[in-house]
C-alpha cells in the first residue's frame, strides 16, 4: 500500500494591535456592546471613503522585517468582492499582487507573503448549530468590521499536524513579542486556516488541496489537520479524487463538512482600489518599523543556550514566554556571576510556574508575583550550597509565593536549615540503622534498595532537613560499604 | 430695487454684504420659483435657509465669501439629515448622518442649501432620463432633455430656480448638461475637490464642480470648494495652485478680457463625424472670436482620444459595479419585503426593485469586465488606453495652453429619443470623456445657439490649470455675450429667447 505524506500550508489572520481601525478612526475595543464602535466609513455608508491607518502599515512592516521578508516599496490595495452581511461595502479592501511583504522565514517554515487588509464584521447566527445553515436569523456586530489584519501565508512546507501546531506556537509568541498583536485565539485576534493536500511519499508534485477554516485552538488545529489528512487518504485509497473545496472542522464531533461547494466557487473580481491610489511606503515608517524590532524568541533562545549555558529545552521555554525570559534574566542578574543559571531556569520553569499557573492559555508572569528575583536567586544559591535541601527549598518557595520576603528569615523561622554533614547527622543515621536491622542486613549484601527506608527514617527524625545524599554517604561509611 | 433673481452669485453675495438684500429675501425669492418649477429639477426643497445647516448653528454671517447665497446641490451629495437618494429608489428617503466635504466647505464659506437637484440615478446617464424621480425637462425647450447626469442642476440654473448649483462630473456630467442648458459648468482637476460624501459612481473619475450663470461665479464657487487636502479622502490632493507650479494661492476671480499669447489647440481627432453642423458652426465662430481676442488657434492631435469612449465604458462601470455593491438593503436604504426568504432573496429582490435599468446594465457590464478570465482583455486594456490618453494630453500641452472642442456633439435632443439606444446615448459624451480619463480640468461655456438651442464650448487645460482656464473662459464669455438668463421665463417658450447676436458672437459688447 502507498504511504502518503501531508503537505500543509497555513494562512494566519492576525488582528493588528492598533488603537483605531484600518480605514477609519473608530477605536478597537474587544467585548463592548455590539455596534458601539462604528462610523459612516466602517459601516460602508454611501459616499464614505477609506483612509489608511499608517500604524497598521508599520506593524505589518515589522512582521516582514522580523521574518526577513522583502518589504514593498509601494503600498497598493485591491478590492476583493463578495456579498455577505459581514462585509458592509460588498468588498474587502485587501492586497493582491503587490503584498506588503514577500518571502521571509520563521524557524522551519518559509513564508510566501504577508499582506494587510480589513477584517469583516462579526456574524452571530441564531439557532442550534451556531452556523448559518439552519439558523433562523443572524445578527451583525460591526465593531470588529474594519479591524486591521495581517494575513501571513506560509509556503507548503509543513509535513504534519504536530509541526503545524508547534510552528504556530512559535509564530504566536514571535508576534506577541513583536508587540504587533494580542494573538488571542479565543478572542479571534489570531485565526488559522490550513491548506492541506496529500501525496505519495517521495513524490514532489502537489496534490489537490482543501482549505480547512478557522480552527480556534492549537488542539483543534492538530485534530482538524489529522482528520482532514485521514479523510483525503481514505478518498484516494477508495479510488476517488480529492475535490478542491473549503471545509469546516467540527471539534465536537471530529467531522469535516464542506462550507462552499465548488459550483459556488468565488470570483472575487480583484481590481485596484481606486479610493486608495498607490503611494510610496514612507521612509520614516520603514525606519520606525525597523527600529522597533525587539530580540525575538528564536534569537533569545539561542542566546540563553550559547551565552548562559542553558539546555535547549530550558532555553526555548524561557525565550518563548517573554515574561519568564525577562524574569529569568532578572534573577540571573540578581544572583551575580556565581549563580547556577541552569538551576535558576529549572526553579523558574518548573517550580515557580507551577505555583503561579493561572489556567490554560494564560501565561503567568512571575514579575507580578510576590517572589522577588533576588529572593529566588538567594533560594537557588542556598540549595546549591546545601544550606537547605531541595525539599526545604520548595517549602521556602511556597512561603515566598504566599507572603514574599527573603529566604533567610523563612529558613530560620520554619527551622528548615539542613542538618550539617558529618557530626550532626551521623548519630541520627546511626539511630536509623539501629532501628532497621533487616534493612542493614540487605544493605550489607550490596542490595541498596532499603536505603530508602533509612533516608525516610532520618527525614522523619529531622523533619526533612537532612540531605538525602549525605544520609546515603554516611550509611555507606558506617557500614563500611 | 433690482430683482434678486437677476443677480449672479458674485453680485448677490456683494448685495448681501452691503445689506441691500437680506438672506431671507434672497432665499425666499428662489424658494418660491423652485416650488413652482415645471422642469422637475428638484428632488427636495428646503423650507428655509436654516433647514439644511447640518451641525451648524444659525445662518452664515454676511461677512463670509458667499454671504448666504443659496445653492442647489445635486442629489448625490450627502448632507446631514437631508434626503439623499442619488435619484435611486433604493435610497429614496435615506437621511445621511454626515455632510460631504465639498458642501461643508461651501457652507463654511456662507452658502445655504436651497434644495437637492434631480440627476440620472447614481450619476449614470447623459439625459437625466434615468431618474427614480422622473426626467428633467430642458428649460429652453420642455420637450427636450437637459443633458446628464447633473441635469437637474443645470436646468435649475438655466431656469433661474437657483443662483448656482453643485454637480458632479464623471465623464461629462457637469459640462454636458451645462452645454445643453446654456450655462457654465466646470469640472476641476481630479483630486482638487474632495469626494468625501459624494455617493460614488466611478471613484477614479468622479469630481464635483459648479454649474453657474457665468465664469466668475464658477471661479468663486470652485475657490470655496477646494482648499487643503481632505483627510477623509486619500485621492484629495487639495489645491496645488495654477499649472501645478506649487503655488498654493487661491483662485482669483477672473477679469481677463483678452486672450493675447494664449495658444489654443483644436484636436482634429475629436471633430470628425457626429458633430452636428449647427454645433460646428457655433464652435468655429467662437474660435474666430478667440482669435480676434489675441488667441492663437492651432490644430493638435490626441491620437488615443477616439478610444476614450470604449475605455470609459469599461472602467466606469467596473468601478460602479463595485461601488454599488454596498446597496444590499442590510444597513440602510430600502429593503425589499421577502417574507420568509433568505439572504440571497434579500439581496436579489432589494437590488432588483431598487435599481433602474441603466444602473443594472452598468453593474452587469462592470462585473463582466472584472471577471476572472476577462480582466486582462477589458479592465487592464482599458487602463492602458487611459494611460495613453493621459500621455496624449501631456504631449499636447507641451505645445498649447488650452484645448477647445464642442462640449457636446449635438444640442439637446428630444425626451425619449435615445432611451432605447444606449450606444447613441453614450456617444453624447465623446468630447468630454477624454478629459475625464486624463483627470484634467475642463469648462463648458455657452457659445451660441443652434436651432434656438444652446451650444457649449469646452476648454480644457493641464492639471491644476484652473486659473488660466477660468481667465480664458471669462475673456471669451465677455466677447460672446451670451444671455445666461434667457431661459428664466418659461412664457417666452422654446427658442423664443434666442439672443441672435450670440450665434455669431457679439464681440462688440
Amino acid at each position: 500500500m502507498t504511504a502518503f505524506e501531508p503537505v500543509i500550508g497555513l494562512e494566519i489572520h492576525v488582528q493588528l494591535a492598533t488603537r483605531t481601525k484600518m480605514f477609519c478612526g473608530c477605536e478597537l475595543v474587544f467585548g463592548d456592546p455590539p455596534n458601539t464602535h462604528t462610523c459612516p466609513v466602517c459601516l460602508g455608508m454611501p459616499g464614505t471613503l477609506p483612509v489608511v491607518n499608517a500604524e497598521a502599515i508599520r506593524l505589518g512592516l515589522m512582521i516582514g522585517e522580523a521574518f526577513g521578508g522583502e518589504l514593498a516599496e509601494r503600498l497598493v490595495f485591491h478590492r476583493k468582492s463578495y456579498f455577505y452581511p459581514d462585509l458592509p461595502k460588498g468588498y474587502q479592501i485587501s492586497q493582491f499582487d503587490e503584498p506588503l511583504v514577500s518571502g521571509g522565514r520563521l524557524g522551519d517554515v518559509g513564508l510566501e507573503r504577508v499582506h494587510v487588509e480589513e477584517d469583516a464584521a462579526k456574524l452571530t447566527h441564531a439557532g442550534a448549530s451556531g452556523r448559518i445553515g439552519g439558523s433562523t436569523s443572524s445578527v451583525v456586530d460591526y465593531n470588529r468590521g474594519g479591524t486591521p489584519l495581517a494575513e501571513i501565508v506560509t509556503l507548503p512546507e509543513i509535513r504534519s499536524a504536530e509541526q503545524a501546531s508547534s510552528w504556530l506556537r512559535l509564530l504566536r509568541e514571535t508576534l506577541r513579542q513583536l508587540g504587533v498583536s494580542d494573538v488571542n485565539m479565543e478572542e479571534g485576534s489570531l485565526r488559522c486556516d490550513a491548506n492541506i493536500s496529500i501525496r505519495p511519499v517521495g513524490d514532489t508534485t502537489l496534490g489537490t488541496k482543501t482549505e480547512l477554516k478557522n480552527m480556534n485552538s492549537f488542539r483543534f488545529i492538530e485534530q482538524g489537520i489529522n482528520a482532514e489528512v485521514a479523510r483525503q487518504i481514505r478518498v484516494v485509497e477508495s479510488g476517488e479524487r480529492v475535490q478542491q473545496e473549503t471545509l469546516h472542522f467540527d471539534p465536537r464531533t471530529g467531522s469535516i463538512t464542506s462550507l462552499r461547494s465548488k459550483e459556488g466557487s468565488h470570483d472575487y473580481r480583484y481590481f485596484p482600489e481606486p479610493d486608495l491610489p498607490p503611494v510610496q511606503v514612507p521612509a520614516e515608517l520603514l525606519e520606525s518599523a525597523r527600529a522597533s524590532i525587539p530580540e525575538l524568541p528564536l534569537q533569545r533562545a539561542e542566546r540563553f543556550r550559547t551565552e548562559l549555558g542553558l539546555h535547549e529545552e530550558s532555553a526555548r521555554l524561557l525565550a518563548f514566554r517573554r515574561a519568564l525570559g525577562d524574569y529569568f534574566e532578572a534573577t540571573v542578574a540578581a544572583g551575580g556571576p556565581e549563580a547556577d543559571r541552569q538551576q535558576i531556569a529549572n526553579w523558574i520553569g518548573n517550580d515557580l510556574v507551577r505555583r503561579l499557573d493561572a489556567g490554560e492559555d494564560t501565561d503567568p508572569d512571575p514579575a507580578e508575583s510576590k517572589v522577588e528575583p533576588a529572593s529566588l536567586a538567594e533560594l537557588v544559591a542556598l540549595v546549591g550550597a546545601k544550606t537547605i535541601n531541595r525539599k526545604a527549598g520548595e517549602k521556602v518557595l511556597d512561603v515566598l509565593v504566599a507572603e514574599g520576603g527573603t529566604p533567610g528569615p523563612i529558613v530560620e523561622r520554619e527551622g528548615l536549615a539542613a542538618i550539617g554533614g558529618g557530626d550532626e547527622l551521623r548519630p541520627v543515621v546511626q539511630a536509623a540503622l539501629d532501628a532497621n536491622p533487616d534493612a542493614v542486613e540487605k544493605l550489607k549484601t550490596g542490595n541498596m534498595k532499603p536505603i530508602g527506608a533509612i533516608v525516610g527514617h532520618v527525614m522523619r527524625e529531622t523533619k526533612g532537613r537532612a540531605d538525602g545524599g549525605e544520609v546515603t554517604r554516611l550509611t555507606r561509611e558506617i557500614l563500611g560499604l | 430695487m433690482t430683482d434678486p433673481i437677476s443677480l449672479s452669485v458674485v453680485d448677490a453675495a456683494a448685495a448681501l454684504r452691503r445689506g441691500e438684500l437680506s438672506q431671507d429675501e434672497l432665499f425666499t425669492a428662489y424658494r418660491d420659483r423652485a416650488a413652482a418649477d415645471d422642469t422637475n429639477s428638484f428632488t427636495w426643497l428646503a423650507d428655509d435657509a436654516t433647514t439644511a445647516l447640518g451641525a451648524r448653528e444659525g445662518l452664515p454671517g454676511t461677512d463670509t465669501p458667499l454671504a448666504g447665497v443659496p445653492l442647489a446641490v445635486k442629489d448625490l451629495f450627502c448632507i446631514t439629515g437631508v434626503p439623499t437618494a442619488s435619484a435611486s429608489n433604493l435610497l429614496r428617503g435615506y437621511l445621511p448622518p454626515y455632510t460631504a466635504t465639498a458642501i461643508d466647505r461651501l457652507q463654511e464659506a456662507g452658502a445655504t442649501v436651497l434644495g437637492k437637484t434631480n440627476q440620472d440615478e447614481f450619476a449614470m446617464g447623459s439625459s437625466n432620463e434615468n431618474s427614480a424621480f422622473g426626467p428633467v425637462l430642458n428649460p429652453w425647450d420642455r420637450t427636450r432633455v437637459p443633458g446628464g447626469s447633473s441635469g437637474g442642476s443645470a436646468a435649475a440654473v438655466a431656469a433661474g430656480l437657483a443662483p448656482a448649483a453643485i454637480g458632479t462630473d464623471t465623464g461629462g456630467s457637469v459640462r454636458q448638461p451645462a452645454a445643453l442648458c446654456g450655462v457654465v459648468g466646470l469640472k476641476p482637476t481630479y483630486g482638487s475637490v474632495s469626494r468625501y460624501g459624494m455617493i460614488a459612481f466611478a471613484s477614479s473619475l468622479d469630481q464635483a464642480g459648479p454649474i453657474t450663470r457665468n465664469v466668475a461665479d464658477a471661479a468663486l464657487l470652485f475657490r470655496q470648494m477646494t482648499g487643503p487636502a481632505d483627510r477623509n479622502d486619500a485621492t484629495s490632493i487639495g489645491w496645488a495652485g495654477d499649472g501645478g507650479s506649487g503655488s498654493a494661492s487661491a483662485i482669483d476671480l477672473p477679469t481677463a478680457v483678452r486672450l493675447d499669447g494664449v495658444r489654443i489647440g483644436v484636436p482634429t481627432d475629436l471633430l470628425g463625424e457626429g458633430i452636428e453642423p449647427g454645433v460646428r458652426a457655433s464652435f468655429d465662430a467662437a474660435l474666430k472670436l478667440a482669435e480676434s481676442l489675441g488667441a492663437e488657434i492651432v490644430e493638435v492631435t490626441l491620437p488615443h482620444a477616439r478610444h476614450a469612449l470604449s475605455a470609459y465604458y469599461l472602467l466606469a462601470p467596473a468601478e460602479a459595479s463595485s461601488n454599488l455593491a454596498r446597496f444590499d438593503g442590510v444597513r440602510y436604504g430600502n429593503r425589499a419585503d421577502i417574507g420568509d426568504g433568505g439572504l440571497v432573496e434579500l439581496y436579489t429582490k432589494t437590488r432588483h426593485d431598487g435599481f433602474g435599468p441603466e444602473v443594472k446594465r452598468r453593474i452587469m457590464l462592470g462585473t463582466y469586465a472584472l471577471s476572472s478570465g476577462f480582466y486582462d482583455a477589458y479592465y487592464r486594456r482599458a487602463q492602458q488606453v487611459r494611460t495613453k490618453i493621459v500621455e496624449d494630453f501631456r504631449a499636447v500641452h507641451q505645445d498649447v495652453h488650452l484645448i477647445a472642442t464642442p462640449t457636446s456633439p449635438t444640442v439637446a435632443w428630444g425626451l425619449g429619443e435615445r432611451t432605447d439606444d444606449p450606444i447613441a446615448m453614450y456617444q453624447a459624451d465623446v468630447t468630454t470623456l477624454p478629459q475625464s480619463l486624463a483627470g484634467v480640468p475642463a469648462i463648458s461655456i455657452p457659445c451660441g445657439l443652434s436651432d434656438g438651442l444652446p451650444v457649449g464650448l469646452q476648454l480644457s487645460g493641464p492639471a491644476f490649470a484652473e486659473q488660466s482656464l477660468l481667465d480664458a473662459a471669462h475673456a471669451l464669455e465677455g466677447a460672446l455675450g451670451f444671455d445666461g438668463t434667457a431661459a428664466f421665463d418659461p412664457a417666452r417658450g422654446a427658442g423664443a429667447a434666442t439672443p441672435g447676436s450670440a450665434t455669431t458672437g457679439g464681440a462688440s459688447r
